[in-house]
């Protein structure tokens, strides 16, 4: 291909005025044309292109970054170009516009940080697959968070946004899992055991007390990982080495020999603090993790006592369950009197415990807090094997609560207990991260009545509905003339044996196969419940509903029926009516009934929760049938347009991706011009007349899926 | 009473297959065969159930007949059927009419992947009738008193539709097998690869890693039969890393995501 001609500069002021909206915004763009005009074509398209991908965003960010990238330009490479522009607008997104311009305005940090951002390793990279390595590891389940720096508060492990210690990408991964087993090992080997308040009240300079620990801690947990994991210790090793940490002085090395001992408790570390004390610390290996005392101390302190209840209550479930069986032979009288004493022995990596000399196998959840009461208190102290008596302890102390959606909104706006999804920013052809708030609600039922009137508005076709599913059911059917089977087809074989006596050759296809089909399918209905859906709309939706549901009852299928509303992308809600394992019953009608029309239609967070429950199903084939009046649409936001459309197409993309088939019902008019670009050609059906909506839905269903 | 014909020769076990006993099940076993009652086998993939069968029949000196199940198995895959052979039709005995037949040990491995009816088979086997219809035949077959019925299957499924009807699995007199004790299973590995200590204790120690990973992106952990593979691999001469990767991480998931975990966590053990 030719190499075309770089654009003059009238062309390049053209583009740039339009991306800047200049009749509106005054930006001046002369000098800019100035310096991208004698630059190649390529660079300028490279450019060109951010600009107008920025602008779509945020034109002052675009017009800054205009302003510094052709400075920047032979200083970063493209890739760090594109970081740069991605952060700003993310940065633009979670914070705002001063922020964002302030991340334009240091090009010159973010330029230092130019090799972090090129060769670092990424939180979000690095995350699952570290998270599942630090899940292997055992031990107490341990949370991956992106923090400041790399630390542990005994419960989460936090590493930095990016990490570039090192000079390449795979040493900076390496220098990640190293840190991540290093605070690990802080955890299982009882470094956060430690009673730090009182161990460095004793010295003169507690913070030395600390620091000398610290090191002589991180001695002891090095001797602990070269012997636990070899491979990573010799790993660590390299990277030390490579990034030129300095040799151990050689009193520190008479300690690490004195460490290794015993290196798997704290307490040998802890011993040798009073010899050490005098010493200078020596520098910290590039994968050590600092030690924060005092967030160690308080999970541990809130932790230790949650546990104690949560261990005492499950045993006393289990001396319940494991007293009510027939087998265990103790009259019932004694046993009330008093609580149930366990003993408790570590087997591996489990545990076994031992009730009246019966051993019992615990169950998971119990061997994981044995695990952690083990971890925090360095023994399973007796006391704690005592299972609780009735009402020892109010529930509420050690439950995990689930939020109630509803109080979300009340008093001051947070996102806890919400389902973050990303949004696609079509014209920054880029996701926006953690974009749409989504939460799971449940539909309020309505009358009760509702689904009998319309069952007998409509018996006729309620009725053939319920022949035509029958039909369908039983998919069952013998085939002849197979080439193998169960048994012979006395027919063929007969023909056949004809046919030899005349002198031609034999058929081979002599055998009947009974042919079963298994119907693995699990279809998710999505219904519109936005305002627009006001009226008659809604009642046909309603009313195909409850001829879907009468027909789905008669063939089988495992179905779900989500409603999708929400105004802004901060409140995208969905609405239970029924779920996978809801039955058809009286409560799922009512919440049919129940259905009313709410706000706004931003489809693309909807259709990636809804596919993300439908993955959670095990079928074969996975339906998610859309039933909706119009575009996506939101309150008062770019969601309107190509940027909804771009949007949910991209969703709808991605559930294909992960193997759900999307399919579309539709009663917009307008709904060739979009539909087919977003579904796909052969994947959505417009119904021109509302009314005819529930005597079509059923039989859209029935052609999809035979 | 028929006395049993001689079987065919392939499927008698001629030499000591290794199997470490774990707990009573060996002695559950001889019982229960003497009674003449069907067994179960429950357990997680590749712990050894099968080993178990082999071992037995070679115990008891019975052929034995293993059948693994699959989702288009039908009664006539069990029972037999007709072929058409030179213009005739002539019955072939399917591998449960052969078992019974010679008095043998049918082993029908993972029973639940086989359609629903040919349970129908099975349970006039089963329970104290130990009896064969042949349909086709228009013959009831009376068990030997040498013949003996073994199912096994893996509870770990979480299908619905991957469950035992409680009439099927109360005629069975069950055995629960897990994988071994750390202390045996390095035995089994070392026995199985010649490996040394060291290098077992890794494997093992990856072993419970992968087993930790369980219900958090892999369906299943290491089971021993993979880490026997794995073992076999570095015994070879492969490097460590390579052969755990190939015999572990690729064969538990196709997840990328936990295929890369799992070979750091192989990374960071060799």
């Amino acid at each position: 291909m030719a190499i075309s001609p770089p654009l003059g500069r009238e062309a390049l002021a053209r583009r740039l005025e339009a991306a800047f909206d200049v009749e509106f915004t005054f930006h001046k763009v002369d000098h800019l044309v100035e310096i991208l005009a004698p630059l190649e074509r390529d660079t300028q398209d490279f450019i060109l292109g951010w600009v107008e991908r920025i602008a779509s965003t945020n034109i002052q960010v675009s017009y800054e970054f205009t302003r510094r990238v052709v400075e920047a330009l032979d200083r970063l490479d493209r890739r760090v170009i594109e970081a740069w522009a991605v952060h700003a607008m993310d940065t633009y997104d979670s914070r705002g516009l001063r922020p964002a311009l302030e991340v334009l305005f240091k090009v010159d940090d973010f330029l230092a940080h130019a090799h972090a951002h090129a060769a670092g390793a990424f939180f979000d990279e690095v995350k699952t697959v570290l998270a599942n390595f630090l899940c292997g590891l055992s031990g107490r389940r341990l949370e991956l968070k992106s923090g400041e720096q790399p630390y542990t508060d005994s419960e989460k492990l936090f590493l930095p946004n990016v990490t570039a210690g090192m000079e390449s990408e795979a040493d900076n991964f390496l220098l990640c899992k190293a840190q991540v087993a290093f605070m690990w090992a802080q955890t299982r080997f009882g470094s956060c055991r430690t009673d730090f308040d009182t161990v460095f009240a004793g010295f003169a300079d507690p913070a030395r007390a600390l620091s000398i620990f610290q090191a002589l801690d991180g001695l002891r947990l090095e001797i602990c990982l070269a012997h636990e994991l070899p491979g990573l210790w010799r790993d660590m090793q390299t990277l030390s080495a490579r990034h030129g940490d300095a040799a151990l002085p050689p009193p520190w090395q008479a300690l690490a020999q004195a460490l290794a001992a015993r290196p798997e408790a704290p307490e040998t570390a802890l011993a040798l603090l009073n010899d050490a004390y005098p010493l200078d610390p020596p520098a910290c290996r590039i994968y050590q993790a600092a030690l924060h005392p005092q967030a160690i101390a308080e999970m541990r302190n809130a932790r230790m006592a949650r546990e104690k209840m949560l261990l005492r209550v499950k045993l006393a479930q289990l001396a319940e369950e494991h007293r009510e069986n027939p087998e265990a032979q103790i009259p019932p009288a004694d046993a009330a009197k008093k609580p149930a004493q366990f003993e408790a022995r570590q087997e591996g990596q489990g545990w076994e415990l031992t009730l009246d000399d019966q051993p019992i196998a615990p169950p998971v959840d119990v061997n994981q807090l044995l695990t952690s009461v083990l971890l925090d208190w360095g023994e399973i102290p007796p006391e704690m094997l005592t299972a609780a008596g009735d009402g020892e302890y109010d529930p509420a102390l050690y439950e995990e609560k689930e939020k109630n959606p509803d109080d979300v909104w009340q008093g001051t706006y947070h996102e806890e207990g919400a389902h973050l999804y990303p949004e696609w920013d079509h014209a920054r052809q880029h996701y926006r991260k953690n974009w749409c708030v989504l939460r799971e609600i449940d539909l309020k039922p309505g009358a009760s009545g509702y689904v009998d009137g319309v069952i007998e508005k409509y018996q006729g076709l309620v009725k053939h509905l319920r022949r035509t599913f029958e039909a369908m059911r039983d998919e069952s059917r013998l085939l002849k003339r197979q080439a193998q089977g169960d048994d012979v087809d006395i027919d063929a074989l007969v023909e056949a044996l004809a046919d030899a006596g005349d002198g031609r050759e034999m058929s081979d296809q002599l055998f009947m196969h009974m042919h079963r089909t298994d119907r693995s399918l699990a279809v998710m209905f999505m219904v519109d419940m936005s305002g627009s859906t006001r009226g008659w709309i809604n009642d046909a939706e309603r009313e195909a509903l409850v001829m879907l549901c009468e027909s789905l009852e008669t063939l089988g299928d495992r179905y779900a029926i989500y409603g999708f509303s929400g105004q802004t992308r901060k409140r995208c809600e969905i609405y239970r009516i029924k779920t996978f394992e809801q039955p058809y019953d009286a409560a799922t009608k009512a919440r049919i009934a129940g259905i009313v029309p709410q706000d706004y239609t931003r489809m693309g967070a909807a259709i990636r929760h809804l596919a993300k429950l439908l993955n959670g199903v095990d079928a074969k084939t996975k339906l998610l049938i859309t039933l909706s009046d119009g575009k996506p649409d939101d309150y008062f936001d770019v969601y309107r347009g190509a940027y909804g459309i771009e949007d949910t197409r991209q969703a709808l993309f991605e559930a294909r991706r992960s193997g759900v088939h999307p399919f579309c019902i539709t009663i917009d008019r307008e709904a060739k011009e979009y539909l087919p670009y977003m579904y796909g050609h052969a994947n959505w059906v417009e119904i021109d007349d509302v009314k005819k909506l529930p005597l079509k839905v059923a039989d859209i269903y029935r052609r999809l899926t035979t | 009473m028929d006395s049993p014909r001689p079987p065919a020769e392939s499927h008698f076990i001629t030499q000591e297959p290794y199997y470490e006993r774990v707990g009573t099940e060996v002695e559950l076993f001889d019982a229960a065969y003497a009674n003449g009652l069907p067994i179960l086998l429950k357990g997680p993939t590749g712990c050894g159930k099968t080993r178990f069968m082999e071992y037995m029949a070679w115990r008891l000196k019975r052929p034995l007949i293993t059948v693994s199940c699959h989702d288009d198995l039908t009664t006539s895959d069990l029972v037999g059927r007709y072929l058409v052979k030179g213009g005739e039709t002539i019955w072939v005995d399917g591998p449960l009419t052969r078992a019974v037949r010679a008095g043998g040990i049918c082993y029908l491995d993972e029973i639940v992947e086989a359609r629903k009816d040919t349970m129908v088979v099975i349970h006039p086997l089963a329970d104290d009738r130990r009896m064969m219809p042949i349909e086709k035949l228009g013959q009831l077959l009376q068990a030997p008193r040498e013949f003996c019925l073994a199912i096994s299957y893996n509870p770990g499924y979480q299908s619905v539709l991957k469950e035992l009807k409680q009439s099927t699995r109360q005629r069975f007199v069950a055995l629960s097998f897990d994988y071994p004790k750390a202390e045996l299973e390095a035995k089994i590995i070392r026995h199985e690869t010649g490996l040394d200590e060291a290098a077992t204790a890794k494997l093992l120690k990856l072993a419970e890693m992968t087993r930790n990973l369980k219900g958090n992106g892999l369906e299943e952990g290491a089971s021993t039969r993979l880490l026997v593979h794995a073992g076999k691999l570095i015994a070879q001469g492969i490097d460590a890393r390579a052969a755990c990767e190939g015999a572990v991480s690729l064969a538990l998931t196709d997840d990328d995501d936990m295929i890369a975990a799992v070979n750091e966590l192989i990374a960071a053990l060799f």
